[in-house]
């Protein structure tokens, strides 16, 4: 049993949360994708015009296909292929949740250093999320 | 050659046929500086082609010690007439989900360590952040001259540098001292408790702005660098390394991917089957590894990665397009 005892009480929640969220955000991405693929809800982009598209930079790709970015895509959810960014928004996001569910285990054995740490990268995880940083395009 | 170099030279052969015929099929079919795919191929083609290539490269992944982004990224670049924009996005998810599965498992059994994991993290993908942002701002022709010169310093990499199973750390340093960067890991196959500690902290964290950097850029993942800091440079053990370094990725990708997505170079019509493709190619792998390691895969993996990197420069100096 020696191997249980070596993980700490932080990093066993961690694991937990970070099985849970990787397996429902996968379970997400096939369902949703398996919707996109049968054409039940139709796509912004008609999946056979796709192959215009994908050669393309994404600027040339946004302007043409007048698609949106950033948290823009929420608001086209019943699309097919918008749909498929709950799965992929959940993936990108279950590591948040995981620093979140940690930050008082921390605190609470006073690893105040760690605990600021996990404070601190929980802001840049939010930001990178926040879709207030943009790309200057090339 | 022994029956098992066969075989896998078979399943090498046939990625990179699979791979020609793409890049044919493309180019013949498209105009010159056109990417574009060949309008009549029914859509399903592509998804599906994605999804055999990168099964089979989530296996020659495992069976090569890479993680599936390094492969991913160069090799769909090259050959597929998607924008590497794209690819970059379906890389970095791709190396994403790939450690959010393996990430938990590695946790519970103290092999990751989140002592380690978290002051490296912070950097990493902070750094990443950068990286993506740079990425898909720079002209594609130098990211892909870049892309081709790094694939190239990875085969360097992957080819000179040594691992040391349980590194000498003769003294902590300062700064991990005062973090308690330290642990004990069971290692199972001598039935032994080994007590870590880690060396040249600062040093290792200051590197990992440049490899979050260009983990970011490139969508690549960033094991290839991850292990040999962590285990070279800092003293950690090598299999302390190795999960920390796949757990890290969870972190690392997880922010350089929010650019992308929120820059709108995610396709799902790419990254779904790209994601699905390694992942149960990953799980063969593993089977397969536990029962044999052909020592040639490794240096098919070097073959593989020297080919893809050749054709992203050659691409990107409009030699080889």
């Amino acid at each position: 049993m020696a191997n249980e005892i070596r993980a700490t009480e932080e990093q066993i929640k961690y694991a937990k949360i970070l099985d849970l969220g990787m397996k429902v955000g996968l379970a997400a991405l096939v369902v949703t994708f398996l919707i996109y693929a049968s054409g039940i809800f139709t796509p912004h982009i008609p999946v056979n015009d796709l192959s215009k598209y994908w050669g393309m930079s994404v600027h040339e790709y946004l302007e043409a296909t007048h698609s949106p970015h950033g948290w823009g895509w929420l608001a086209m959810i019943g699309k097919g292929d918008f749909l498929n960014f709950i799965g992929i928004a959940f993936l990108a996001g279950v590591t948040v949740i995981c620093y979140l569910a940690i930050i008082p285990i921390l605190f609470k054995k006073k690893d105040t250093v760690y605990g600021i740490i996990a404070i601190v990268e929980v802001l840049v995880l939010v930001l990178a999320a926040s879709g207030i940083l943009k790309s200057g395009g090339h | 050659m022994s029956q098992r170099t066969v075989k896998w030279s078979v399943i090498v052969f046939s990625i990179l046929s699979l791979l020609f015929m793409s890049s044919a099929f493309v180019s013949a079919e498209a105009p010159a500086g056109d990417t574009a795919a060949n309008p009549q191929t029914p859509w399903w083609v592509w998804p599906l082609v994605l999804f055999i290539v990168t099964f089979f490269l989530g296996i020659v992944a495992v069976l090569g010690g890479v993680g599936g982004g390094v492969l991913f990224v160069p090799i769909i670049g090259g050959f597929f007439p998607f924008n590497l924009d794209f690819v970059r996005g379906a890389g970095l998810l791709v190396a994403l989900a790939g450690a959010l599965a393996a990430g938990p498992g590695l946790l519970k059994k103290g092999m990751a360590d989140l002592r380690l994991a978290l002051p490296v993290a912070l950097i990493a993908s902070s750094s990443a952040i950068v990286g993506a942002m740079m990425g898909l701002a720079m002209p594609q022709d130098v990211v892909q001259i870049a892309l081709g010169v790094t694939i190239l310093g990875i085969v360097l990499i992957i080819f000179l540098a040594k691992k040391s199973e349980y590194p000498d750390v003769k003294q902590a340093d300062a700064l991990s001292t005062a973090l308690r960067i330290n642990g004990i890991y069971h290692e199972v196959s001598t039935g032994q408790d080994i007590n870590w500690k880690i060396h040249r902290t600062p040093k290792g964290l200051a590197l990992f702005i440049i490899i979050g950097i260009m983990a970011g850029m490139f969508g690549l993942g960033a094991g290839w660098a991850n292990v040999p800091v962590l285990n070279l440079l800092m003293g950690a053990p090598l299999k302390v390394s190795v999960a920390t370094s796949k757990f890290l990725l969870s972190i690392t990708d997880t922010s350089a991917a929010w650019i992308y997505v929120n820059n709108g170079a995610v396709l799902p019509m790419m990254v779904v089957p790209s994601i699905i493709g390694i992942m149960l190619g990953s799980i063969v792998g593993v089977r397969i590894l536990a029962k044999t390691k052909p020592a040639a895969i490794r240096y098919m993996v070097i073959g593989l990665l020297l080919f893809a990197g050749s054709r992203a420069l050659l691409k990107g100096l409009g030699i080889w397009n």
